[in-house]
């Protein structure tokens, strides 16, 4: 190949566009002006935030929704840090980034110059590998590990360092091959350990396959469908692996863990095998781990060998790519009718089904989550974190391991909008609806702007709660009802007018008759358009395993009397008559 | 329980940030750590003695293999492999006490490497019971200054931990 020269600015446009790289999320300042430059000059789609946790987030979202790794940009000092939260969210979700920062001059660095932060220092444990750019000589190999590294093995975020005189120098561009000795992602699964597990899946007489985002990550739903169909296994999901089983095949249990069901709560309790699937036995998903699954063996398949053994001990450990694993194990099991396990588990779902008081004044919020199953059930759902996300796993049916994207491990208040905004520009002909709370949506509603002038139409449904719901909750039930510092009132914005005010479409619903009317009018606007439901204040998300308990020891809480209702609405309207001196709409 | 690990890494700046980084957002404790160059100019080697039961030492070395920059982490088993550490030792020492601290050293095969009217400097090397043995005997006459330089170790016998 013929060398050419060009700047380092130009050779990360080279870099990218090598990479397959069709959009990036950023915004711009005075170190990356010669990159910005370039890509004018270049047919990069470029979207510009408007603050770069957005920018962070819409990789993200982007990421998962199609597999691909996403890329975010922004600028020294205050552009990079933040990126952090958006990092660090990726991070913990295993997902495929790479975030390039701009830097001070080489000569700068270290002299605490004008906008200068040391990002590789602040993010080092929030990567999976960073880098600083020390010449444009390194940019093309290092660009090239860099999507490697981000997507292989159990992905995870990188971020490059980018100093500006970096991005000025001329340099040859080369495409060198990824040498890095030290990384050899586990792919091949051992035939031994898959003969092993098969065993135990085979005399096991209450089996339970644990399903994490791992099995998303790898594309595995088909290779696990056909496996649990084939020994008539019962599949839970982690909140990460939602969607990687069909939740309406009778084999499902839907999520397990804290706000999990009943049945699949019940299934690992009793269970005497569980087959997890990359997943890492969270504390959201153990409960006490002391009395998790007290006479389950367990067998492990992961990418990932560090969390084996991590929080659990493991009888079979299989380190290796999740699709190898079960489509291996698929192949080694032979078929098993259904058993008494099943009976047994059909009879749990039919007693402890999960459910909520329908009422024909005030709006639920699952009523709301029903009705855009119902009316849009291909849509991608992202969510905001609290209560609002919940009920988005627990209500929305979930079929495509792609279309439910939530902040799992760090629980991102305002990763819902921007990631919806990322997903929909990965999957364009998809509905793609953010499912929020009040709370949750304002942390980064400044992106509607983003959506606006980009022609990105998303829906948003804010479940309007009027308060920091599921910290309310825990008040509730924890703190003898003093809500400290968790009520909004119905103060919050106007959402309707908010979205007007940026040229989104704004709709609202205050009765249980105006939500389909809502919904439909929303999934029939091209463009972005916020509905805001004023919801039931007193709901709250059920069933529950308190912190700390076994997970068997699982409570009902749909239960909300209409004195508590009122007693929040009273609240809420002292809050806004104090803020604003009037009455609220409600 | 200790246990030390031989840990090879590449020879590129930040490396040890990563290491050090990793070790104090797990929780391990680190009891001793060494750097130092290897055959190989692309690598360094590294010793590290951690405190922590079995899970916690899979853990280390899980952990540490994870890192890109990190080639090989390997434990070096006490009864398989030899240790050494060197320190030096500022102790006073006058005339009266001189042949006396000579005595020790010369029992602990160390070495005296400076001399002054009110101190001397002592070199030892051995494992580290060794060397914790002579500073105590040699705390009686006052202790100055003190450098220790961590553990380095190595398999015994044919096998090789290597890039
Ligand atoms: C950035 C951030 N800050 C704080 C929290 C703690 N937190 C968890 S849920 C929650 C309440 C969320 O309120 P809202 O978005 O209105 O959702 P709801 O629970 O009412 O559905 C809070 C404050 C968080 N998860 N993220």
């Amino acid at each position: 190949m013929s060398k050419t020269k060009m700047t380092g600015a130009q050779a990360v446009l080279e870099s990218l566009k090598r990479e397959g790289v069709d959009v990036v999320f950023g915004l711009p300042g005075g170190v990356l002006l010669p990159l910005y430059d370039a890509i004018y000059q270049s047919d990069l789609r470029h979207i510009l935030v408007r603050h770069e946790q957005g920018a962070a987030h819409m990789a993200d979202g982007y990421a998962r929704a199609t597999g691909k790794v996403g890329v975010c940009l922004a600028t020294s000092g205050p552009g990079a840090t933040n990126l952090v939260t958006g990092i660090a969210n990726a991070y913990m979700d295993s997902v495929p980034m790479v975030a390039i920062t701009g830097q001070v001059n080489t000569w700068l660095i270290g002299k605490d110059a004008f906008q200068e932060a040391d990002i590789t220092g602040i993010t080092l444990p929030i990567t999976k590998h960073n880098y600083l750019l020390r010449s444009a000589r390194e940019i093309s190999r290092v660009f090239r590990e860099a999507f490697y590294i981000a997507h292989s093995g159990r992905p995870g975020p990188v971020l490059i360092d980018l100093p500006r005189d970096v991005t000025v120098e001329e340099v040859e561009f080369t495409w060198p091959e990824v040498n890095l000795p030290g990384y050899h992602p586990s792919f091949k699964v051992h035939e031994m350990q898959i003969k092993k597990a098969a065993k135990l899946l085979m005399d096991a007489e209450r089996p339970v396959i644990y399903v994490g985002g791992g099995v998303k990550y790898a594309d595995a739903h088909r290779e696990l469908f056909d496996l649990a169909t084939k020994i008539n296994a019962p599949v839970t999901t982690t909140l990460m692996g939602v969607g990687c089983f069909p939740e309406d095949h009778p084999l499902s249990l839907g999520m397990l863990g804290m706000h999990g069901t009943k049945y699949a709560n019940y299934s690992i309790q009793e269970s005497d095998l569980i087959l997890a699937v990359g997943a890492r036995f969270d504390d959201r998903v153990t409960g006490k781990i002391a009395s998790f699954a007290p006479r389950a063996k367990i067998v492990h398949i992961d990418v990932d060998p560090a969390e084996i053994g991590k929080n659990v001990r493991v009888d079979i450990p299989v380190v290796g790519d999740a699709r190898n694993a079960l489509a291996a194990l698929a192949k080694e099991v032979v078929p098993k009718p259904r058993s008494a396990w099943n009976e047994k588990i059909e009879a749990w779902k039919k007693d402890h089904p999960l459910r909520y008081i329908p009422d024909i004044n005030i709006i639920k919020p699952q009523f709301v989550i029903e009705k855009l199953c119902e009316l849009a059930p291909d849509a991608i759902i992202t969510t905001e974190v609290g209560q609002n996300q919940m009920w988005a796993a627990q209500f929305f049916v979930h079929k495509d391991p792609r279309k439910f994207i939530s902040s799992g491990g760090l629980g991102t208040m305002g990763y819902g909008f921007p990631a919806a905004i990322g997903a929909k520009m990965g999957c364009p002909e998809c509905e793609v609806i953010d499912i929020a709370g009040d709370g949750s949506f304002l942390m980064n509603s400044q992106e509607l702007a983003t959506a606006v002038v980009n022609d990105i139409p998303v829906k948003v449904a804010i479940l309007n709660n009027g308060c920091l719901g599921m910290v309310r909750q825990w008040q509730e039930l924890f703190f003898e009802k003093r809500y400290s510092a968790t009520i909004l009132g119905r103060t919050s914005p106007d959402f309707v007018k908010l979205a007007e005010a940026y040229g989104a479409v704004g709709l609202r619903a205050t009765r249980p008759s105006e939500v389909e009317p809502v919904i439909r009018a929303a999934l029939a606007a091209d463009r972005p358009t916020i509905m805001d439901f004023i919801i039931n204040p007193a709901e709250k998300v059920s069933p529950m395993v308190p912190a700390g308990a076994t997970l068997s020891e699982i409570l009902d809480l749909e239960w909300c009397d209409e004195a508590n209702t009122s007693h929040l609405e009273k609240i809420y309207s002292d809050a806004r008559k104090e803020i604003l001196g009037s009455e609220g709409y409600i | 329980m200790k246990h030390t690990i031989a840990v090879i890494v590449e020879n590129k700046s930040g490396v040890l940030t990563r290491i050090a980084g990793l070790f104090s957002r797990r929780s391990f404790n680190i009891d001793s750590l060494s750097v130092g160059a290897t055959d190989n100019p692309d690598y360094s080697r590294m010793t590290i003695t951690v405190q922590g039961d079995k899970d916690v030492l899979e853990q280390v070395i899980k952990q540490l293999s994870k890192l890109i920059n990190v080639i090989r982490v390997s434990e070096l088993a006490p009864a398989e492999s030899v240790e050494r550490e060197l320190a030096v030792i500022k102790v006073s020492a006058d005339r009266e006490s001189r042949s006396e601290i000579m005595q020790i050293v010369n029992i602990f095969r160390a070495k005296i490497i400076d001399v002054s009217a009110k101190s001397m400097i002592i070199e030892a090397t051995g494992d580290e019971e060794k060397i914790d043995a002579i500073i105590q005997l040699l705390r009686q006459f006052g202790i100055k200054e003190l450098a220790r330089t961590g553990k380095v170790a190595m398999v015994r016998g044919p096998r090789v931990v290597k890039a």
